[in-house]
This record gives C-alpha cells, sequence and structure tokens, in this order.
C-alpha cells in the first residue's frame, strides 16, 4: 500500500515514454488491466483491517482515474500525431496539371454559325438547310436572275453540266422554303456557299447566312431595325454606327448594302476598312414580287425582307483574323485559339 | 466604269469637295471604289518651244536645243529623244523643277555642252505607264510659258465606280452627269453635238434581217480620212483618265463618244466591206477572225453584223479584223446601232470575251442615242482625221424598240413598302428629276420611264427610285412585329449542336474542309467511289466533289502533321456527295480522325498512342448520347481505306450508317503517312435519331450478380456471344458486364477467356439461387452449343 505513489510515478513515466498507441495500451494493462499492478491493489484491500479500508480504496481509486485520464489524453495526443503524420504524408503537389484527355474545340466558323443563328432563333426564327449541288433553276432563275442576266456575271459559279451547279448562295433555301410553308415565314439559312475564286481575299467556298421574313406588314423600316439590332448585338456594340446603301440584287428591291462603322479602328480608317472608316458587313433587302410569283406567294398580300451575309467576314472582324485562307487549312494552332 | 472627275465636272459641278461628291455617289447607290489623282506630284513644268535643234558636237545620239520658255531669254538644254525636232511645242522642266519620284532638275553638263533643263516624256511625268518611246509632243496652240499641269488639267482625279448590273444608264459621262444633277438639284450642261452638213451622197446599203434583236442601225460612209493623224492630247487624257489606252484617231474617237454618250461604235474600212451590210444570227459554225486575232466559229444564236462574203463582226461585242480600220483605210463605214439586251446577253462570255461594248449593250443602252452618237463621232472625226460625211442612214424598226414603260404607282404600296407616307410633291419632284414623265391617277400615279433606264418596269423599281433619292437612311427604323406562336420541337431528336460539342467534350478539334477533293486522293482511299466531278474547277486537286469526310480529314491531318503536331484529333460535319448527277445522294455525315498519344502529353499520363477501341469509344460517346445505345451495333466490315482487321460497319437499327477504322496500312503507306490514324464517319440522320426517356420503376430486392469466364475461339466476334447471352439471361437481366479478355498462360492457343459480370433483379421479389443457377445453367450450354464456349476452370 505503501509503494502506492512510487507505483503512480512509474506509471506516469510509462505513458510519458509510449510513443505508439501499442506500447501506450501495454501501458494500460499493466498498471489498470485486470492483473494489472493498481488493479492487484485493489484486489489486495480485502486483506486490510476493515478501518483502513475506505480510504485505502479511496485513494487507490483516485490513482486508478487519475491514471486512466492521463492514457485517455496521451492517447488523443498519440492519434493526432498519427493523424497530422498521415496527413502530411499525403501532400499532393495540387498544381499539377489534371489528368486525361484535352477538351478540344468549334471551328471559329462553326461558333459565329451558331451565334448568328442563336440570336435569330431566339426572336422567333427557325433554321433551314438545304442542297449544296443545286439546280439552275433554283439557284438563279427563280430569283429573278434568268440565263444571261448580267448578274449572272456577279458571281462565278462552280458547275457540273449545262443546269447543275453548286450554289453560290443560300438564297435557294429560301425558294424552296416559300415554296412548302405558308406564310408568314422566319428563317435563317445558314450554310456553305461556293464561288470560283481564289485569292487572298476569296476562298472557293464560304459561308453563308441568310434571313428571311415574310408576313402581311412588312416595310423597309422593319428590315433596319432587324439589321440594326442583329449588328448591336453580334459585336455587343449598341453604340455601333450602321449605314444602308442603295444596291442592287436582282431577288431584292429595294435593295441596299449595309456597311458599318469600322470595328478596327472605330471609324477612325485603317488597312481594314481602306481608310474609308466603314466595313461592308452585308447586302439585304424587300423580297422582289417576281421571287415571289415563283414560289407561289401572293405579292399584294404578303411583303417580307431578306438578308444574307459572309460568316467568315463576320468571324474574322470579330476575332480579329487577318488571312481568309486560314479558316479552311484547319491548322490545330489556329483551331485551338477558339476553343 | 472609271472617269475624270474635271470631265465631270464640265457637264455638272455641284459645290462639293472630291470625297464629298465620291460619298454622295456611293450613297445614291453608284458605289465609288476608288479616287486616284491622275498625275503625279510634279512642279516647274512648263509648255516650252523648241526653237532650234542641233547635233550634239560629241555624242550621235544626243542633241542640243534651244527652248522658249516664256521667260524671254532662250535656253540651251542636251536631249537625247530622237523624235524632238525644231519649232515643237513641248513640256519642259525648268531647273529647280522637281519630277515624279522626287527628281530634281539642275544644270548640267553632258558631254561638254551645258544644259539648262530638261524635255520630257510622258513616263517621266507619270502620265505613261513603263518607259515612252519619245519626248511628250504637244498640239501647236499650246501657250508656251504656260503651267503644263494647270494647262493639262492635271489637278483632277479619276474615280471609279462599282456600278450594280441595273445601273447601264450610269456607263457614260451623260449617264453620271445625269445621276448628279439629280442628287444636287442642278441643271446639266450637255455638250452641244450640231449635225455636219453632208458633203457627198454616197450610201453603203443596209439590211436589217432581225429587227427583233437589232430594232436600230444607223450608218454613215465618211471619206477620205487620215487614220495616221494624232489624236489630240486632251482626248489621250481623258481617255487615259477613264482607264482607255489611246489606239489610233478612228479607235479613240468611237471610245470617246462611247465614254461620253454611252453609245457604243464601230468603224468598218468602206473597202473591206461587199455589197451591204447584213444585220442577221450567225450561221452554226460560220468563221470569224477577230480584232484581237483570235479565229472563233459563230453559234447560230448570235447576232453578227455580215456582208456578202460573211460575218464582219459579233454585234455589240467585237469587230472583226478584216473589215477593221488600219493605217491604210481612207473610207470608212461608221456603225451606230441599238441592239437589245436580250440580243447581246451572254453572247460576249460564251466566246470567252467580255468588252465594254458588250457590257453596256447587255445592260442596255438608251436607243434614242444611236444618232446623237453618230454626229458626234462625225464632228470629232472631222475635226482630227478630216473626211467628207455622207448621209446617215438609218434602219429603225419601230414596232421592236422597247415599248414606253407605263407603270401605276400607288401612293399606299409607297407607305407599306417605306414604312412612312412620302407627300405627293416629293414623289413627283423625285421621279420628275429622274427624267420620268409622271400623271396623277387614282390611287396615285401614272409614271413612264425614260428610254435610258432599262431597269424600271414595275411599281417596285419606282419605289426604289424613290427610297434611294430620298436616303435609305432617312427611312424609319422599326422593329418587325409578329404573333408569338410555339413551333413543335422532337425532344428524341438530338441536334447538330449537341453532337458537335461531344466530339468538342471528347477532345477533338472541329475542322471544316472544302467540299472538292482531289480525285487522286479520293482514289486512293476509294477507288470504287462515283461522286460529281466540276466541269470548271478552280484546280485539279480540287475537281471532285466529296464521297467521304475521310479525305479532307486525311488532308487536315497531312496538314498538322507537316506542322510538328502529332497528335491529331479532328471532326467534320457536312455533307458527302454520292453517285452521279441524276442519281445524287447529299448526305450529312460527322465524321472524325484520331491519330498520335492516347492522351496529350503529361506527367501522368503514358505514351501510348491512340488505338481503335479509344475513337470507338468516342463515338460511343455520340451514340449514347441519344440516349438509344442498344439501337447501334459494330460488325467486322471490309472498306478500301480501312484495315481489314481494324474495321467495322456501324448500325443503327439494322441498316448501314457508317464506318470506324484503321486507315489501311498499304493506303498510309500511298499516302506518305509515318503514323496510325482511326477513322470514322457516321450518317447525321441517324446520329440525331434519339429517343425519349421512359422510366423504369426502382427495385426494392437485392441484386445477384455472377461472373462467368467463358473460353471461345479468339476469332469469335463478342458481340455475338453477348447477344446469346442477353437472350438466354431472362427478362430479370439489368445489366451484363464484359471485364476482361485474357489470351495466355492457361488458356489455349487459339482462344481467349471472356469474363463477364451479370446482374439480375425481380422487381416484386428477391430471386432465388435455384432460378439463377439455371438461367447460368442455359447460358453456358447454349453458348457451348452455338459457339463451342466452355466455362474456364
Amino acid at each position: 500500500m505503501d509503494h502506492l505513489p512510487n507505483l503512480v510515478a512509474e506509471a506516469r513515466s510509462a505513458i510519458e515514454a509510449a510513443e505508439d498507441m501499442q506500447s501506450l495500451d501495454e501501458v494500460r494493462v499493466c498498471y489498470l488491466g485486470k492483473k494489472g499492478e493498481i488493479t492487484a491493489l485493489l484486489k489486495g484491500l480485502g486483506k486490510l483491517p476493515a478501518e483502513e479500508r475506505p480510504a485505502a480504496g479511496e485513494r487507490i481509486n483516485q490513482a486508478k482515474q487519475q491514471l486512466g485520464a492521463e492514457l485517455d489524453s496521451r492517447k488523443q495526443m498519440l492519434e493526432q500525431a498519427a493523424l497530422d503524420a498521415r496527413l502530411a504524408a499525403e501532400r499532393l503537389d495540387v498544381t499539377l496539371p489534371g489528368r486525361g484527355q484535352a477538351s478540344g474545340g468549334l471551328h471559329p466558323i462553326t461558333r459565329t454559325l451558331e451565334r448568328i443563328e442563336g440570336l435569330f432563333t431566339r426572336i422567333g426564327f427557325d433554321v433551314a438547310v438545304g442542297p449544296e449541288i443545286e439546280d439552275d433553276y433554283h439557284n438563279f432563275e427563280a430569283l429573278n436572275i434568268p440565263a444571261h442576266h448580267p448578274a449572272r456575271g456577279m458571281a462565278d459559279t462552280f458547275y457540273f453540266d449545262a443546269t447543275r451547279l453548286l450554289r453560290t448562295h443560300t438564297s435557294p433555301v429560301q425558294v424552296r422554303t416559300m415554296k412548302e410553308a405558308e406564310p408568314p415565314i422566319r428563317i435563317v439559312c445558314p450554310g456553305r456557299v461556293y464561288r470560283s475564286d481564289s485569292d487572298l481575299t476569296h476562298t472557293p467556298m464560304f459561308h453563308q447566312v441568310e434571313g428571311l421574313l415574310v408576313d402581311e406588314d412588312v416595310s423597309f423600316a422593319d428590315l433596319k431595325g432587324t439589321i440594326e439590332d442583329f449588328l448591336h448585338a453580334f459585336f455587343e456594340r449598341d453604340d455601333l454606327s450602321v449605314r444602308f446603301r442603295p444596291s442592287y440584287f436582282p431577288f431584292t428591291e429595294p435593295s441596299a448594302e449595309v456597311d458599318i462603322q469600322c470595328v478596327m479602328c472605330s471609324g477612325g480608317g485603317c488597312r481594314v476598312c481602306s481608310h474609308s472608316g466603314w466595313l461592308e458587313v452585308m447586302g439585304c433587302g424587300m423580297v422582289h414580287p417576281e421571287v415571289f410569283r415563283h414560289s407561289g406567294i401572293d405579292a399584294e398580300r404578303y411583303k417580307g425582307f431578306a438578308f444574307g451575309m459572309g460568316a467568315e467576314r463576320l468571324a474574322m472582324l470579330r476575332y480579329g483574323v487577318n488571312d481568309l485562307r486560314m479558316f479552311f487549312d484547319n491548322d490545330l494552332r489556329f483551331l485551338r485559339q477558339f476553343a | 466604269m472609271k472617269f475624270s472627275e474635271q470631265w465631270l465636272r464640265e457637264w455638272v459641278s455641284p459645290q462639293l469637295a472630291t470625297q464629298a461628291l465620291a460619298d454622295q455617289i456611293t450613297m445614291a447607290g453608284l458605289e465609288v471604289d476608288a479616287v486616284e489623282a491622275v498625275a503625279e506630284e510634279f512642279s516647274g513644268v512648263v509648255v516650252a518651244l523648241v526653237s532650234q535643234k542641233d547635233p550634239h558636237p560629241d555624242a550621235d545620239k544626243l542633241s542640243v536645243c534651244q527652248i522658249d520658255d516664256g521667260s524671254g531669254e532662250p535656253l540651251q538644254v542636251v536631249c537625247g529623244a530622237t523624235n524632238v525636232a525644231a519649232g515643237q511645242k513641248v513640256p519642259f522642266a525648268r531647273v529647280g523643277a522637281s519630277l515624279p519620284g522626287d527628281f530634281k532638275i539642275k544644270k548640267a553638263k553632258l558631254r561638254g555642252v551645258e544644259s539648262r533643263g530638261m524635255i520630257c516624256s510622258a513616263s517621266e511625268l507619270g502620265l505613261e505607264e513603263g518607259h515612252s518611246s519619245g519626248i511628250l509632243v504637244l498640239s501647236d496652240t499650246a501657250p508656251v510659258g504656260e503651267d503644263f499641269r494647270t494647262w493639262m488639267t492635271l489637278d483632277d482625279n479619276m474615280i471609279e465606280v462599282d456600278l450594280t448590273p441595273n445601273r447601264g444608264d450610269c456607263l457614260s459621262l451623260k449617264g453620271l452627269a445625269r445621276e448628279v444633277g439629280v442628287l444636287n438639284r442642278l441643271a446639266v450642261q450637255e455638250p452641244v453635238i450640231e449635225p455636219l452638213e453632208v458633203a457627198h451622197d454616197e450610201r453603203f446599203a443596209i439590211r436589217v434581217s432581225d429587227p427583233e434583236r437589232c430594232p436600230r442601225y444607223i450608218g454613215r460612209v465618211i471619206k477620205g480620212v487620215d487614220v495616221g493623224a494624232t489624236t489630240p492630247l486632251w482626248m489621250v487624257e481623258r481617255l487615259r483618265r477613264s482607264g482607255i489606252r489611246s489606239i489610233d484617231p478612228v479607235v479613240d474617237v468611237t471610245n470617246y463618244v462611247m465614254l461620253e454618250l454611252g453609245q457604243p461604235m464601230h468603224a468598218f474600212d468602206l473597202a473591206n466591206l461587199h455589197e451591204a451590210i447584213d444585220v442577221r444570227l450567225a450561221r452554226q459554225g460560220e468563221r470569224l477572225v477577230l480584232l484581237d486575232g483570235q479565229e472563233i466559229a459563230l453559234r447560230d444564236n448570235t447576232l453578227v453584223i455580215a456582208d456578202r462574203r460573211g460575218p464582219l463582226a459579233i454585234a455589240g461585242v467585237m469587230g472583226g479584223e478584216h473589215s477593221g480600220v488600219g493605217l491604210e483605210t481612207r473610207d470608212i463605214f461608221l456603225e451606230s446601232a441599238f441592239f437589245t439586251p436580250l440580243a447581246v446577253a451572254g453572247q460576249a462570255r460564251s466566246y470567252g470575251l467580255h468588252t465594254d461594248a458588250s457590257h453596256r449593250f447587255e445592260r442596255g443602252v438608251d436607243p434614242d442615242l444611236t444618232r446623237l452618237a453618230v454626229e458626234r463621232a462625225t464632228s470629232l472625226l472631222r475635226e482630227i482625221t478630216g473626211g467628207e460625211p455622207g448621209p446617215v442612214v438609218d434602219v429603225t424598226s419601230h414596232e421592236h424598240l422597247p415599248p414606253a414603260r407605263q407603270i401605276e404607282l400607288r401612293a399606299s404600296r409607297i407607305e407599306q413598302a417605306l414604312g412612312m407616307p412620302l407627300k405627293s410633291e416629293m414623289v413627283e419632284d423625285i421621279l420628275q428629276r429622274l427624267g420620268m414623265v409622271v400623271s396623277e391617277s387614282r390611287e396615285g400615279w401614272r409614271v413612264a420611264a425614260p428610254s435610258w433606264r432599262f431597269d424600271i418596269a414595275i411599281e417596285e423599281d419606282l419605289i426604289e427610285e424613290l427610297a434611294r433619292i430620298h436616303g435609305y437612311n432617312r427611312l424609319p427604323v422599326r422593329r418587325p412585329a409578329a404573333r408569338l406562336a410555339l413551333r413543335p420541337d422532337g425532344e428524341s431528336r438530338q441536334p447538330l449542336s449537341r453532337l458537335r460539342h461531344q466530339m468538342v467534350a471528347r477532345g477533338y478539334q472541329e475542322a471544316i474542309s472544302y467540299s472538292f477533293v482531289s480525285p487522286d486522293l479520293q482514289r486512293i482511299l476509294m477507288p470504287q467511289a462515283v461522286s460529281p466531278r466540276l466541269a470548271n474547277p478552280i484546280s485539279s486537286d480540287m475537281a471532285v466533289m466529296r464521297a467521304s469526310l475521310f479525305p479532307g480529314l486525311i488532308k487536315a491531318l497531312e496538314h498538322n502533321l507537316n506542322r510538328q503536331q502529332s497528335r491529331v484529333r479532328l471532326f467534320e460535319s457536312g455533307l458527302v456527295f454520292r453517285g452521279d448527277l441524276d442519281d445524287l445522294e447529299q448526305i450529312p455525315m460527322l465524321g472524325g480522325l484520331a491519330c498520335g498519344l492516347r492522351e496529350p502529353e503529361g506527367w501522368s499520363s503514358g505514351r501510348e498512342m491512340v488505338d481503335f477501341y479509344d475513337v470507338k469509344g468516342d463515338l460511343e460517346s455520340l451514340l449514347a448520347s441519344g440516349g438509344n445505345a442498344s439501337a447501334w451495333r459494330f460488325e467486322p466490315g471490309q472498306h478500301s481505306s480501312l484495315h481489314p482487321g481494324q474495321t467495322a460497319r456501324v448500325l443503327y437499327r439494322g441498316d448501314d450508317v457508317g464506318w470506324i477504322g484503321t486507315l489501311h496500312p498499304a493506303v498510309r503507306a500511298e499516302l506518305g503517312l509515318k503514323v496510325d490514324a482511326i477513322l470514322f464517319e457516321v450518317r447525321l440522320d441517324a446520329l440525331t435519331q434519339g429517343c425519349l426517356p421512359s422510366f423504369v420503376p426502382l427495385s426494392r430486392f437485392p441484386e445477384v450478380r455472377r461472373d462467368l469466364a467463358l473460353l471461345v475461339e479468339e476469332s469469335l466476334p463478342v458481340q455475338s456471344l453477348l447477344d446469346c447471352l442477353r437472350e438466354q439471361a431472362g427478362e430479370w437481366l439489368t445489366e451484363l458486364r464484359l471485364f476482361d479478355i485474357y489470351q495466355g498462360k492457361g488458356v489455349a492457343e487459339g482462344y481467349k477467356s471472356v469474363a463477364l459480370g451479370l446482374t439480375w433483379q425481380h422487381p416484386s421479389r428477391t430471386l432465388n439461387d435455384d432460378e439463377i443457377n439455371q438461367l447460368v445453367d442455359a447460358i453456358v450450354t447454349e453458348s457451348g452449343q452455338r459457339f463451342g464456349a466452355r466455362l474456364r476452370s
């Protein structure tokens, strides 16, 4: 009984000395286990005289509790240390790049076409497409460009034979749509078109988006409003100046070319706009009654407007691409810039 | 059409600076392409007289001239030109003058003789391209001492307008002036053209056999012209400022009148005309040597000017060499005619020609100009070449002249079309300024179009003119109103954009390649392919329409490999063209190509190259995105450009809709490619079909899983085994996973072990072992019978 203080001191240093859970547990077993030394003291209480027992019992129990608490706290400390060590060991370099496939990207022309389609479909236009090998009728005749019309010289056409050709614009899609649908008609027609021209500023294939709106009360004012809204939205510039210049297309009348204030120099004059401050970006006009006649639409009752633009030109202005031909080289170093 | 600003201002001169004038014309629909100074900067050049010419004492090729430059003191100048002569008026650069190219004139000694100034050639003054053959000789009336620039009106601009095909009426100074007059409300000063007195009575007979195509033909004989005469400098200059080179005085005059009035003309050598002019259709195959020297065979829809011996010229396009005017010509027959636009349209192009005359006739030449032009040309010729005009012979078929066009213009339609009403006075004013005759009618006006406006035929044409002259940018702006109608939208359809985005997510860059490809490349890839061939390709390697997306993808691959891009993943969507023209399919497809490392080079990725299964996985992700992956199948197939052992046909609901495979090693070698590439293409109409999700209740009962390893022959397509398993595994099979393919130790040569995980779950009860064992037994038995499969022990 008298060696209890020594025993407690001994146990304490053993707890202090335990460096892992296992040795700590051994300490616990050694002093507080069923055959432990403190337990043995409790078991030996019976041998003491009855009057000494309560006091002795209390001292032993106190020592037992004290050691128990110290064991617990040592245990917690060791657990924390073990966790800390594990966390330290598991540290990653989170700045290393992630694993797996890199993402690809859309072609800048697709990106541009999707954007244009999106702007128009959101206000109620549908997207219409059609064949690229067309016939003379749909590409020219029905658009009020009869054979030998000087306007045929405006677009150098790729032919397969006397009557079949690669469409020079997406307007045949408008004709096909008007023949099938009843007004009101609101469509945009994106797609590839072909002209036999190849130099710095022309590729023999390029992309157009044409739009058509046919309804009962449609005027040139509606056309102007639609085009202005579109150009402001496309370039995200509400203050962009837009002007309409009289022009000629056999399938529209009145016809106009649309110029915007140069987006490169804000109208100050630069190489891109040939120092004029203006950029020609699209053509448009009111649908010619002859086109309505070919398409079976009553020109007295309905009016319509149509417009057309080159996707490459818009993409070049929007993204600052300075060489048209890059669009069709499919050079990955070019394509990746539009992801 | 290119013209001199000064020349225009002689007709009509608004108070506008050059650029403002150009802008005004542009905004009226006559787009100005370029404004260019007619001469480069130079100064110190005056008109001078060569008063004396002596040979240089020490040089054969030089002469010593005495020059009177109006300063009173004769100047000695050494000149190297062979054409210098005493008595000539010449442009003279005084000491201190500055010529184009920053060339300063100084006092000099040439072979010991002092020279004070320089007699100039046209090229030295920047008036002629290249090197002139001698000094520029001015007319005798040139005033000595006058500043050469001022006298020549060289402070002038060439304005080039890009005219749209409807505005043939502006292909002349007369027409342009008319337009500028309208825009500025100014009267136009026309040159005075008086008919000359007839000097003799010689006529050359004219017959018009085809008055429908040629409603008016006017001819005149002019006798005794001197083709060797020199065209005056002012005319040469006006021609030059319109982009036309001086040829000889007769051609120059006809060109000048064409520029001035818009009437193309032609002069024949009378000595080479026989009997009578006949304006008729050519006979098929008749031959004609044109002015440019080429011989053509005529077609029978071509209008010609002929005589007894045959065709002399293509009407309204180009004259013939034989009947043309040359230095020996003494008498000429001058033609001024009205050929209808339809008679000339397409003719020039069909013979590979394009001339100033055909350009104008195709667009319409004012039939009222014909006679005026003859008189104008005659008097100019008389001034320059001399000659005695005979009577004008005019063969006109009035019934075939373009009919007067009376157009009804309704006030209500103007408002409807433009979105605003126009005041009556404004409408009448604009139309009248444009030369139209306007009278009131019940709903608006009756309008007669002038003879020069071939583009005015219907109400809309008039409305366009009103809008144009009023100014497009002064018209109102409005947003279209529409009824909000919802449109049907098939939810089970997969839009192309979603497929594209899926490819992008799998690491592919989108490509856009030309729809026409090299026939050689297409033949190497698909010797059997038939696709339309262009009649007029831009180059031989863009001559056939693609029958597949493969040629374009491979060309893009080559482009990138040649630029050190070794890891390439590309996709494209677009039409492919199959069959010949009369049996043509234009099929939308989506295709892809991958080559190089499986994953981008990185710290954790391996160095494995992409293989068939990588690309198949990408394609399967595309097929699965529609939600009905089970409708798709892959079956071994043979494709001319793909590896025979690594090619699959892609089937959708049993139909062949595409291919996937590794590029054939032999094809690869032929193309000179050093790396493997895996390609696929699938029809878009199949890819865009998806299915509407349909809910199946979740079971609350436990799943049962069994794993089987089946030994089968190596050559057995796993798909057959899977089909058999599904068939035998009963309706409660919820999942079938193929988790291993093993060959090697423990598996006999020629066999493979296919490890499969099958999962069953019943919707409303727990499955017991007996049931599952029965199903497994059935699977083993059936696959044993069908494929000789055995359980791997």
